[in-house]
């Protein structure tokens, strides 16, 4: 312990306070106790701060609106009800806004997945004259914002529209072009890292042993890929679902609304008549867990399969 | 099934090998000429021409020059404007990092346990959608049953009893600074956490038997060590916070002065889809465009050196 002490002070900075040489000099035994419950105490508060606008929304969304507007709010689920969901789900919008979101999200996914699987292919297994200029547009290209970009997607939408309506404002694939655009780049980038992890070799030595190159591809390399295809999918299904700005530009009729602009209305319409908060957060729970209980189940596998992407063997 | 000899095997791989990677970049070429490409070119083109409301009833646009630039840049509201995001984005970004730095530090001190509750409930803050997010935020700052109000005034502040927070442009910035430090934390704290992981052991180890206090050990091993992984989200906190528009827009719903609280993104959307006037908003957008590219040059050089190993 004093030598400890010793070589501790020896060591400290001269200009380190002695509260602070105090403190690693008893860092050797009985502060990394309390410490470190000092630590974890504070790392719980911190925690239920950052849990407590989740918790709340979903409080609110199982609370009577009239007890919401009590003076006093309760912290617990106290007068637990489910009217607030039940008036949400046969109110208007939500079933069309959700089936528009779904959709969207659904053509945007396909688009992204195979055009950025194909360029990843192409910029990881070859060199050829253009390449460094692609990655360099790819990643610039990946940084611009959508606020920079919407008045002329708008401008270009309502004129493509004027003759091809599928293709216009408020039209699914209009929007799913525009977010495979979006989201093309990045993919490309996450996607490259997943196909480099697989070397070029195990194709070759399958086509050693008697494969064809179509077939090697798709018997050894594609299944290696998978979980990048996946960690790259929910990656797209997250950005479609939750788009905003690009949405409220592009989807200006009410009928066509994704979720996320679904809910601003229903906000706003709720507002003339005094906002009833339970069925607004039961709205926005509605929209958030489904994204936040995928988000931590793929948590894990994304990361594990980030890991798996080295190859055994 | 045909069985290629190695030889012919090559021989065909030679003579496609040209080919063969531009044909599998073409779609998404098209795509991003497409959705990027033709508008990015538009609006330069925009920019530079007369498009007022003749224009919008079918008379060709003529060429300005730099007139809407000039024009633009003299409105008397877009330097407030600009001032404004600038401020917004650096206390953001900093705050964020800041913050994220602190929670990641606390996340490698603590016990498993309490580790893994932060982490939890960091994704769950990381995984809510953004328009979510917004919405709670506007009811925890309720002016009328917000519970954010009632905390406040039973801790004696009697004067927020009714508090309308979003009416202000002061604490509406205050409260869209929490909303966007709350959102952006999490991928802070786990980006530098999963940095400070990568220090070793052994040499935290070596730096505790040569007496090496907690203040120094931070100081002279583990801050230098993800100095890389800080600038890196530092560098892409402030690219996404100067583009804040969605969550402004969003908490000025709840009854803000719009004039006194946008940013430049909802600068932007105002004047094109609020005021038609296209050649303006398209002039601001190549300087936000602009802003963005040559903000992100460094995180992009960072990348290619990836790329390049």
């Amino acid at each position: 312990m004093t030598a400890a002490t010793e070589t501790g002070t020896g060591v400290a900075a001269p200009a380190a306070a002695p509260a602070v040489r105090d403190a690693a000099a008893v860092a050797r035994r009985p502060r990394p106790r309390v410490g470190k419950i000092l630590l974890g105490a504070l790392g719980v508060v911190l925690s239920l701060v950052w849990a407590f606008p989740v918790y709340w929304m979903l409080l609110s969304a199982v609370t009577p609106d009239a007890r919401l507007r009590a003076d006093t709010p309760s912290f617990l689920p106290t007068h637990f009800t489910l009217a607030n969901f039940g008036s949400v789900l046969t109110g208007s919008g939500f079933g069309g806004a959700l089936r528009m979101s779904l959709m969207v999200t659904l053509v945007t996914i396909v688009l992204v997945l195979a055009f950025a699987f194909l360029a990843a292919l192409a910029i990881s297994r070859w060199r050829f004259r253009g390449r460094t200029s692609f990655v360099l547009a790819v990643l610039f290209i990946q940084m611009l914002p959508a606020e920079g970009l919407f008045i002329a997607q708008y401008k270009m939408l309502s004129t493509v529209g004027a003759s091809a309506p599928v293709l216009g404002l408020n039209s699914v694939l209009g929007i799913s072009v525009l977010y495979t655009a979006m989201l093309v780049p990045f993919t490309i980038w996450m996607l490259r890292g997943f196909v480099a992890g697989i070397p070029a070799e195990l194709e070759e030595a399958a086509m050693v042993d008697g494969l064809s190159r179509t077939k090697a591809f798709l018997r050894i390399t594609f299944p290696l890929l998978a979980p990048g295809l996946v960690a790259s999918g929910v990656y797209a299904f997250l950005q479609a679902w939750n788009e905003f700005t690009t949405a409220l530009v592009i989807l200006p009729a009410e009928s066509r609304q994704t979720l996320p602009i679904w809910l601003r209305s229903f906000l706003s319409a709720s507002a003339n008549r005094g906002i009833d908060w339970g069925e607004v957060m039961a709205a926005s729970t509605l929209i958030a867990v489904p994204v936040i209980v995928f988000f931590l189940f793929v948590q894990g596998r994304m990361t594990s399969g980030l890991v798996a992407g080295a190859v055994k063997g | 099934m045909t069985i290629a000899t190695p030889a012919s095997t090559i021989a065909i791989r030679r003579r496609r090998q040209p080919a063969t990677p531009y044909l599998l970049l073409l779609p998404a070429v098209l795509i991003l000429l497409v959705g990027l490409g033709y508008p990015v070119y538009w609006q330069v083109v925009t920019s530079l021409q007369e498009y007022g409301m003749m224009q919008q009833f079918g008379a060709p646009p003529t060429f300005a020059g730099l007139d809407n630039y000039a024009r633009i840049f003299s409105d008397e509201r877009l330097l407030p404007v600009v001032t404004r995001s600038l401020i917004f984005c650096l206390v953001n970004a900093f705050l964020t990092v800041a913050i994220g730095l602190g929670l990641a530090l606390l996340m490698k001190a603590v016990h498993g346990a309490v580790r893994i509750t932060m982490q939890v409930v960091l994704l769950l803050a990381w995984a809510t959608p953004l328009v979510a997010a917004v919405t709670v935020f506007r009811w925890l700052f309720d002016y009328r049953a917000g519970v954010v109000n009632w905390l406040l005034v039973q801790i004696g502040l009697d004067q927020y009893q009714g508090y309308a927070w979003l009416a202000q442009p002061l604490t509406f910035f205050v409260v869209a600074t929490l909303v966007i430090v709350w959102m952006s934390v999490p991928f802070v704290a786990m980006s530098l956490y999963a940095g400070l992981t990568q220090v070793s052991e052994e040499v935290l180890e070596a730096a505790r038997l040569d007496g090496a206090s907690p203040a120094q050990i931070l100081r002279h091993i583990l801050l230098p060590l993800v100095r890389p992984v800080l600038a890196i989200v530092l560098l892409l906190q402030i690219i996404w916070d100067l583009r804040v528009f969605a969550q402004i827009r969003l908490l000025q719903d709840a009854g803000a002065p719009i004039s006194e609280t946008n940013l430049l993104g909802n600068f932007i959307y105002e004047l094109g889809i609020g005021s038609q006037d296209f050649s303006g908003a398209a002039a601001v957008s190549i300087f936000v465009l602009l802003l963005t590219v040559l903000l992100a040059a460094p995180y992009v050089r960072s990348l290619m050196k990836e790329d390049a190993a």
